[in-house]
């Protein structure tokens, strides 16, 4: 069951990746429903997303299995191997086993999704991605009822990964989700963007996207997805549990230790690009909020 | 060979030195306005201009052990490298306010963020050195009093290799071999100084 979230662009509005180029400004942003009633502190009502440009979504990035440079992935990544690839779905679901990739997308619908991208370090770009909503696989593979986390993890290939040569974290790269937040229509797993398929140094050949957490929560190049019982450990907060939590949800009110996070530098702007405030969730405060009732946000960061 | 390297050198005038220094930082730039340095030039040249910042302080912080160890002789251009490492310093400084946080919540990331107090201490403490690097302050203060005050540099150096160990994220060597640079400039002096007197700087 794809499609449980839309773009405030039709069907329509799909454009191939030429005319992409050609005509930018896009909208998007706010869900199918409610666009009038709620609008996120600080959000125009219908904000004009324009996309960053593929190449600019392909040279900047953090990959640090590749190098801890922004360029290093790009210039490295193209030694992975992505054909053939290998998921290992596993722990408590009724189909456990060694998923071929290709035979996942065969039994998934792509969509298009243009997201909000908001790292950590506080810059952000808009990303059209393709891809299939998690839900679905997790749904293919039927989740028990145990079931309350999902945990991912990164491929880790010394001879492919440059980077891995250096202890920057504790490798292999593993992230995690709440079963409720895996399972929501917008968290997606990446496979495309603009059309074309997801460069290597994005996170081919498919990498989580959870638009309304800060970047390093959307995993890339997974190779295994694990329903488990217990919260799972997530290699950030290994490193240091101060600075990144769990959750890492895009919060304007909580500042990283060691920078603001109030505001974040839009990637693409040039020299003097302007800073821009900040979303709470990213924008998508309206489609997740209710995720985290209840919950001091300050606490579960 | 070492002396004629130092007959060479006796040749340059160490205002030279101020002439070629703002290149570089004009350089990078015109990279950033012409588009040249990626897709975020302003941090390119933050980091950039950090890392030039910390290579002249290690310059300025290696005449001494050169010649003591090496023999060459560049006590001429210390000044002018302690000089230059100050306006280097205030480039980045202006470029992270500026280009970077833009004024945003500045007092709040120096009071509250470490690796920006530590960097914003040592440059503060940069301002009575560059103040005094001149010959009317050499004489006015006296050398003994000069030489004491000039001292802070080495605070100042290990603030700076600080300020990069406390901003990266993950374990990076990069960081550390700037740090374990200056700590081992830092040591050759410590070593040298009870060993015997100093020999009075020019």
């Amino acid at each position: 069951m794809a499609y449980r979230w839309k773009n405030t662009l039709t069907a329509e509005d799909a454009t191939p990746y030429s005319a992409f180029l050609n005509r930018r400004q896009m909208m998007a942003g706010m869900a199918a429903g409610g666009i009038a009633g709620a609008i996120p502190k600080g959000a125009t009502a219908q904000e004009v997303l324009e996309p960053n440009t593929w190449e600019e979504i392909t040279n900047y990035c953090n990959f640090y299995e590749f190098g801890t440079g922004k360029e290093d992935p790009a210039r490295y990544a193209d030694a992975l191997t992505i054909d053939p690839w290998t998921v290992r779905i596993d722990g408590l679901v009724d189909k456990p086993g060694d998923y071929n990739f290709a035979d996942i997308m065969s039994q998934m619908t792509i969509e298009e999704r243009i997201y909000r991208f908001r790292c950590v370090e506080a810059w952000s770009m808009v990303i059209p991605w393709n891809g299939f909503e998690l839900a679905d696989l997790l749904e293919w593979v039927g989740v028990q009822s145990s079931a309350r986390y999902v945990a991912f993890e990164t491929a880790m290939r010394p001879d492919e990964m440059p980077g891995l040569s250096s202890p920057v974290i504790d490798w292999p790269y593993v992230e995690g989700l709440r079963l409720d937040e895996a399972m929501h229509p917008l968290t997606i797993m990446a496979t495309g963007i603009y059309g074309r398929d997801i460069a290597k140094q994005n996170g081919a050949p498919m990498r989580l996207a959870v638009p309304w957490k800060y970047g390093f929560k959307s995993i890339k190049s997974i190779v295994r997805i694990s329903l488990v019982e217990d919260e799972p450990p997530t290699a950030w907060n290994k490193y240091s549990a101060r600075e990144y939590g769990f959750y890492s949800n895009v919060n304007p009110e909580v500042d990283h230790p060691r920078w603001s996070q109030a505001t974040e530098r839009r990637i693409g702007g040039g020299l003097f690009a302007k800073r821009q405030p900040t979303l709470m969730f990213n924008g998508y405060e309206e489609d997740v909020a209710s995720l985290y009732q209840g919950m001091d946000l300050r606490e579960f960061f | 060979m070492l002396d004629r390297a130092n007959t060479l050198l006796r040749r340059i005038p160490a205002w030279g030195l101020y002439l070629v220094a703002p290149v570089p930082v004009i350089w990078i730039y015109l990279l950033g306005l012409t588009g040249e340095l990626g897709v975020d030039p302003a941090k390119r040249i933050e980091h950039q201009l950090g890392l030039w910042s910390l290579w002249l302080l290690i310059a300025g912080l290696a005449v001494t052990p050169l010649r003591r160890f090496a023999g060459l002789n560049l006590l001429r251009f210390r000044r002018a490298i302690g000089v230059i490492t100050f306006f280097y310093i205030l480039a980045h400084l202006l470029t992270w306010l500026v280009l970077d946080v833009q004024f945003q919540g500045v007092w709040a990331d120096i009071v509250k963020r470490w690796y920006i107090t530590v960097g914003m201490a040592g440059f503060v403490l940069m301002i009575p050195l560059v103040a005094t690097s001149n010959d009317w302050s050499l004489r006015k203060l006296g050398s003994v009093t000069w030489r004491k005050l000039h001292r802070l540099v080495y605070p100042i150096a290990i603030l700076g290799a600080l300020h990069f160990l406390l901003l990266t994220k993950g374990f990076q060597w990069e960081p550390l071999l700037y740090a374990l640079v200056i700590a081992g400039l830092l040591l050759s002096r410590t070593r040298r100084r009870h060993s015997r007197p100093n020999r009075v700087a020019a």
